[in-house]
């Protein structure tokens, strides 16, 4: 295990605290009040590169190891989770999901186009009916003339009303299938859903697709196994983000907790001097570095294509994004009626931390996972 | 790990399904892991990153097929026709 960031990986973190500090931190609560991030911020991310990270630079990315991308993840993620959600699945689910196993043509087609963020991709997985069962999902495919015919309803798919390509699972004769489809697809309509707890301008939507036809070129990956190869594909790299954006989420609020308690005078004296306050930034250090060494762990094992990586990575999701809940609520606890109110940033961490806990796989389906590879092995997870 | 030796191909493969499945599960070389409900959903995943790394081989999606996976005997078939060994 080596965690120490190489001189290039650190060169990377500067640039991208640089970038949110002018570009992201200043807007992050507009954004979260307007529900929606503005065009010229996505336009600024495709021009740096963040929409491409990972993506090599043969197709116009940024070719970043996993390790420099968690550290995007976490920067972007400690100032705007509605913005590291748009990286989350345009880039973690569905491009680098085509870059593992689009056909040359797809890559070709695909890849400059999501790298430069001259187009948009949304993950469309979860339906009204299904979401950690996704065994049960029912939109349908059906192969009609050398095409295939889709038609259901898609639901909570973030950015789904921006995104110009959707990756959709289907289920068919051959078992579930995914399919790429651009959103000019006759019979496509996106439904824009608001009211959502977290991630607020994340432009959510349902998707309905009513006989919508893609050609067999478009299906991505092998037919039928558009569970075990690409969903879980997708969903292992957007666990990754998840967990470095939930460590970033965290850290906003230890960073704002220390500076908050070194202002906020009370009984005469700066909060800080509270031995009860000292506990509570204790607390939230302790947590907030073990969750640094397990998303930086999983980084580390992404890059070396380490089969442990998969469980890694959920264990950094499992517990970055708990961890985030819990550092959250202590902030709000400290910060007071401060905390409380939206003209600061506390709330919507607080927020958008419970998002994190639900998206990628909730922390339950983790639990699951992770207690089936620490019976079969401890050592795979320790 | 690069796996020159003919003979290792079986025993690598079953070090590492050993792993993912339980030490203490016992199972043959002709038995289907999937049809017995031994692996979790990541497993697939975890199986191709491992056969791709340990044996320098690229799994393709012409590759994904249940038989080439199913059982010891199979990976160690799908192995040799890769390498062509
Ligand atoms: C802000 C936001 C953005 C999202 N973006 C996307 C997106 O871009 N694309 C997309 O496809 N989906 C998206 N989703 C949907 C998300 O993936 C699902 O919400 C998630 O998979 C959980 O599904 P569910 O909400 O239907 O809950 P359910 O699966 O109905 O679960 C309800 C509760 O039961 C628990 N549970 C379920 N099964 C089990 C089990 N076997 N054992 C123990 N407990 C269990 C769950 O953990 C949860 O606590 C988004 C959701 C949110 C909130």
């Amino acid at each position: 295990m080596n965690l120490e960031l190489t001189t290039a990986q650190q060169a990377l973190k500067e640039e991208f605290i640089t970038f949110v500090r002018t570009e992201l931190e200043p807007y992050a609560n507009d954004y979260d009040k307007q529900g929606a991030i503005p065009r010229s911020l996505i336009e600024k991310l495709g021009a740096a590169g963040y929409l491409g990270a990972t993506i090599p630079t043969a197709y116009g990315g940024r070719g970043m190891d996993q390790v420099s991308y968690g550290l995007l993840n976490e920067e972007i993620g400690r100032a705007c989770s509605s913005t590291r959600s748009l990286i989350t699945v345009h880039s973690s689910l569905t491009a680098e999901t085509i870059l593992r196993w689009g056909s040359q043509e797809q890559k070709e087609q695909w890849l400059p186009l999501l790298a430069s963020g001259q187009q948009l991709a949304a993950f469309g997985l979860s339906e009204p009916g299904a979401g950690s069962d996704t065994n049960g999902i029912t939109t349908a495919y059906e192969e009609k003339d050398g095409q295939y015919v889709l038609t259901g309803v898609k639901k909570w798919i973030t950015f789904s009303q921006i995104a110009n390509l959707f990756l959709i699972a289907a289920q068919g004769d051959k078992g579930i299938t995914t399919f790429l489809v651009p959103r000019d697809t006759p019979g496509l309509r996106v439904v824009p859903l608001e009211g959502i707890l977290g991630t607020r301008a994340s432009l959510l939507g349902e998707i309905h697709l009513e006989q919508c036809a893609v050609p067999a070129a478009n299906i991505l990956g092998r037919m039928g196994w558009g569970l075990q190869q690409i969903v879980n594909t997708a969903l292992d790299n957007g666990r990754y983000s998840v967990a470095c954006g939930s460590l970033g989420i965290a850290r906003a609020c230890l960073e704002s907790s220390i500076q908050y308690s070194k202002q906020r005078h009370q009984s005469g004296r700066p909060i800080k001097e509270h031995q009860l306050i000292k506990q509570k930034i204790t607390n939230m250090v302790t947590e907030v570095k073990a969750a640094t060494l397990l998303c930086r762990n999983a980084g580390w094992l992404r890059d070396k294509k380490d089969p442990d990586s998969f469980i890694q990575t959920t264990l950094a999701k499992y517990h970055a994004s708990r961890m985030a809940n819990a550092v959250a609520a202590e902030a709000v606890q400290l910060h007071g009626a401060l905390g409380c109110h939206d003209s600061f940033s506390i709330q919507r961490y607080f927020r958008d931390a419970k998002v994190m806990e639900i998206i990628e796989g909730s922390t339950e389906i983790q639990q699951i996972l992770i207690a089936d590879h620490s019976i079969a092995s401890l050592s795979s997870i320790l | 790990m690069n796996v020159t030796l003919q003979t290792d191909i079986k025993s690598t493969i079953r070090t590492f399904l050993q792993k993912r499945i339980g030490q203490d599960v016992s199972f043959n070389d002709g038995d289907d892991i999937f049809q017995l409900g031994l692996v979790n959903s990541l497993f697939a995943l975890e199986l191709v990153v491992f056969l791709e790394n340990t044996f320098d081989i690229a799994v393709e999606n012409s590759d994904l097929n249940l038989n080439n996976f199913s059982t010891v005997d199979n990976l160690e078939g799908f192995i040799r026709n890769k390498k062509g060994i």
